[in-house]
């Protein structure tokens, strides 16, 4: 089946599950990326059970924070 | 090389400085050419943990982001965030946070009289400064 993932059209099987997808695309840090797919959050208690659908539009998001806390002055 | 336009460049100033004492945030996008990444679009975020030490980006507003991006046939290049006080170098939980080594981690200081810009690639806890053209 094709869908979409950050932007980009990929073949992948059927069926092929979100933590699948995460192996896949080199998500090294899961517990760190949001997702959403076809604009929907995808809560993080349901990654683990979602099963991907033909058409999906994938975005993985990691998060984007950090701060000076730490740095020489 | 990261390539900013002159006009971003100050954006992001003002931004940094309009949010001050707080580190302010945002997102870059743009395409890459020939080796260089080149920001077409900057996008100044809100800094939810409202704090001069710290920020977070909020997920919401980063997804509508990267859908006006997608929107644009170009892509996330990277992010920025501000110093108030410090330097411009990644602090400890900088590098510790910093999970996608696809992105260019912008890091503005404010803490002299100008403001100073500087860009990292960091991948696995080690960084790495990048150069960047202001044109």
């Amino acid at each position: 089946m094709q869908i979409i993932v950050a932007g980009n059209k990929k073949e992948v099987q059927d069926g092929l599950k979100l933590t699948e997808l995460f192996v896949q695309e080199e998500v090294e840090t899961p517990e760190y990326v949001t997702v959403s797919i076809n604009e929907e959050f995808v809560p993080s208690e349901r990654v683990k059970d979602t099963v991907l659908q033909e058409g999906d539009n994938v975005e993985f998001l990691y998060f984007m924070g950090g701060g000076s806390n730490g740095t020489d002055r | 090389m990261l390539i900013l336009k002159e006009e971003d460049y100050k954006k992001i100033c003002g931004h940094a400085e309009a949010g001050l004492p707080n580190e302010a945030c945002g997102l870059l996008g743009g395409y890459e050419e020939e080796g260089n990444r080149i920001v077409t679009d900057v996008y100044l975020l809100r800094n939810v943990d409202e704090s001069r030490e710290h920020f977070s980006m909020d997920p919401a507003e980063q997804f509508a982001v990267i859908k006006d991006i997608r929107s644009k046939g170009r892509q996330l290049l990277g992010n920025f965030h501000s110093h108030p006080e410090t330097p411009s170098r990644p602090s400890g939980e900088d590098i510790r946070l910093a999970f996608d080594p696809k992105m260019n981690y912008l890091i503005l200081s404010l803490m002299g009289e100008a403001p100073v810009l500087n860009s990292f690639h960091i991948e696995k806890g080690e960084v790495e400064k990048e150069e960047v053209r202001i044109v």
